[in-house]
């Protein structure tokens, strides 16, 4: 790939998702790509660029799509479930007792690996939860891998990875090599198509926000005005869950972090009421905002 | 160290399983079919065994069956790791007593996440 054809996909993909790929890049554009060229009938990446500057509008969403697609899974990491199914869950069902609502956001929903483990997760607890409007909202850029996720089919290696096996048997049903998520967790989840760069405040607020693996592709600016939006539509004692390799240390102090729970996050917004998880229950250390811009 | 019994009739398997659980510091034991793993049972019980279903001899289900019903052998941790990837076989396997069930073919993903699954390795902080 030529460096004029690199500097346009850098160009472009930030323009477009926020992307924000550093200089040595390119073998994820090759190997992401030129699967796509072929596709398209296209020998290699240059006759790509070209095809996309005549003006092919449709190759250009498909392009973006492939680049910010990412690898996902049920139950990705583990740990970020623990704590929904021991804390925040448990929390936000004192909080909203009279209310019996809760509302969550997956904002890097993907291919619906996150969104169905959630709703399999509060499933599960069900009893405790009878009565409760539940509503997971999973939003993506990409309209491709939403339509994934609505249908909920999933191959034998996509079920094989941090999904346990009872819950397999449990809440799928086999089609020959492939497996779908039962009725009853797919409409669990709504689907909507959208850019993390736009405004996303007509969403309203919600309890809970994953929001992982998703910030790490943009640039400290992009994060910090992200941070920001997404504190606005954060209840005051809801949460907000990171990947393991994001934080909003060093960034922002909109969010602060529960020390012991990793990956944790509330709201910092002036007269908050502090966090009160049994053992976060110290004061969380206030970082100021040093974002590198 | 733990150890982990792999029971496959097919040597090229075992040593991918071999390879893989050694990568992921367990202690490996081979078996080709159920009857040879009984008599490694008998002599001490694994940490975890993997095991095949289709097997000349014992088949993995009775083999599963018999170290269920031996003193100690409740507490080894069985994997399935079969080509058998029908729905009825998965919920046979588990009334039989295994925690947990990988559909062939493998990787050293799927098996580090079954073996977390159950207990065997530590999910990474």
């Amino acid at each position: 790939m030529t460096p004029p054809d690199y500097e346009y996909f850098r160009k472009l993909l930030k323009d477009r998702s926020g992307l924000d790929l550093s200089a040595d890049k390119q073998y994820l554009i090759e190997s992401r790509l030129l699967p796509l060229s072929r596709k398209a009938g296209l020998s290699d990446i240059t006759e790509l660029v070209q095809k996309m500057k005549g003006g092919s509008a449709d190759l250009t969403t498909q392009v973006v799509e492939a680049m910010t697609t990412n690898e996902t899974f049920f139950f990705r990491d583990k740990v970020p479930f623990d704590h929904f199914r021991d804390s925040i869950v448990p929390e936000i069902v004192k909080a909203r007792a009279s209310r019996k609502s809760i509302r969550i956001w997956c904002a890097a929903g993907s291919t619906g690996q996150e969104p169905y483990s959630l709703a399999m997760c509060l499933k599960e607890m069900g009893a405790m939860l009878a009565g409760w409007r539940i509503e997971i909202i999973a939003t993506d850029l990409s309209q491709e891998v939403l339509e994934k996720s609505k249908a909920g089919i999933y191959s034998q290696f996509e079920v094989q990875r941090g999904l346990p096996i009872q819950m397999l048997v449990k809440y799928f049903k086999q089609t020959g090599e492939l497996w779908q998520i039962n009725p009853d967790i797919r409409s669990m989840v709504q689907h909507r198509q959208l850019n993390l760069l736009h405004d996303f405040s007509q969403l309203g607020t919600f309890d809970v926000i994953f929001c992982r693996n998703v910030l790490i592709y943009f640039d400290q600016e992009t994060k910090v005005n992200i941070f920001n939006r997404l504190a606005k539509i954060t209840e005051p004692d809801g949460f907000l869950v990171l990947g393991a390799a994001e934080t909003v240390v060093g960034l922002t102090d909109v969010f602060k972090p529960f020390p012991d729970k990793r990956g944790l996050y509330r709201p910092n917004a002036a007269g908050a009421t502090p966090a009160k998880l049994p053992a976060a229950s110290a004061a969380a250390p206030k970082f100021a905002a040093m974002a590198g811009h | 160290m733990q150890t982990c019994l792999v029971v496959d009739d097919s040597s090229i398997v075992r040593k991918i399983a071999r390879r893989i659980l050694e990568g992921l510091d367990f202690q490996v034991i081979e078996a080709e079919d159920g009857v040879d793993a009984l008599v490694v049972c008998k002599k001490a019980m694994p940490e975890a065994v993997l095991l095949d279903w289709n097997m000349p001899v014992m088949d993995g289900y009775h083999f599963l069956s018999h170290l269920r019903r031996m003193p100690g052998g409740d507490t080894p941790r069985v994997v399935f790791c079969t080509t058998e990837n029908g729905i009825e076989h998965i919920e046979r396997a588990l009334e039989g007593g295994a925690n947990e069930y990988i559909m062939k073919p493998f990787d050293k993903e799927i098996i580090a996440a079954k073996f977390q699954e159950v207990g065997l390795i530590a999910v990474p902080e």
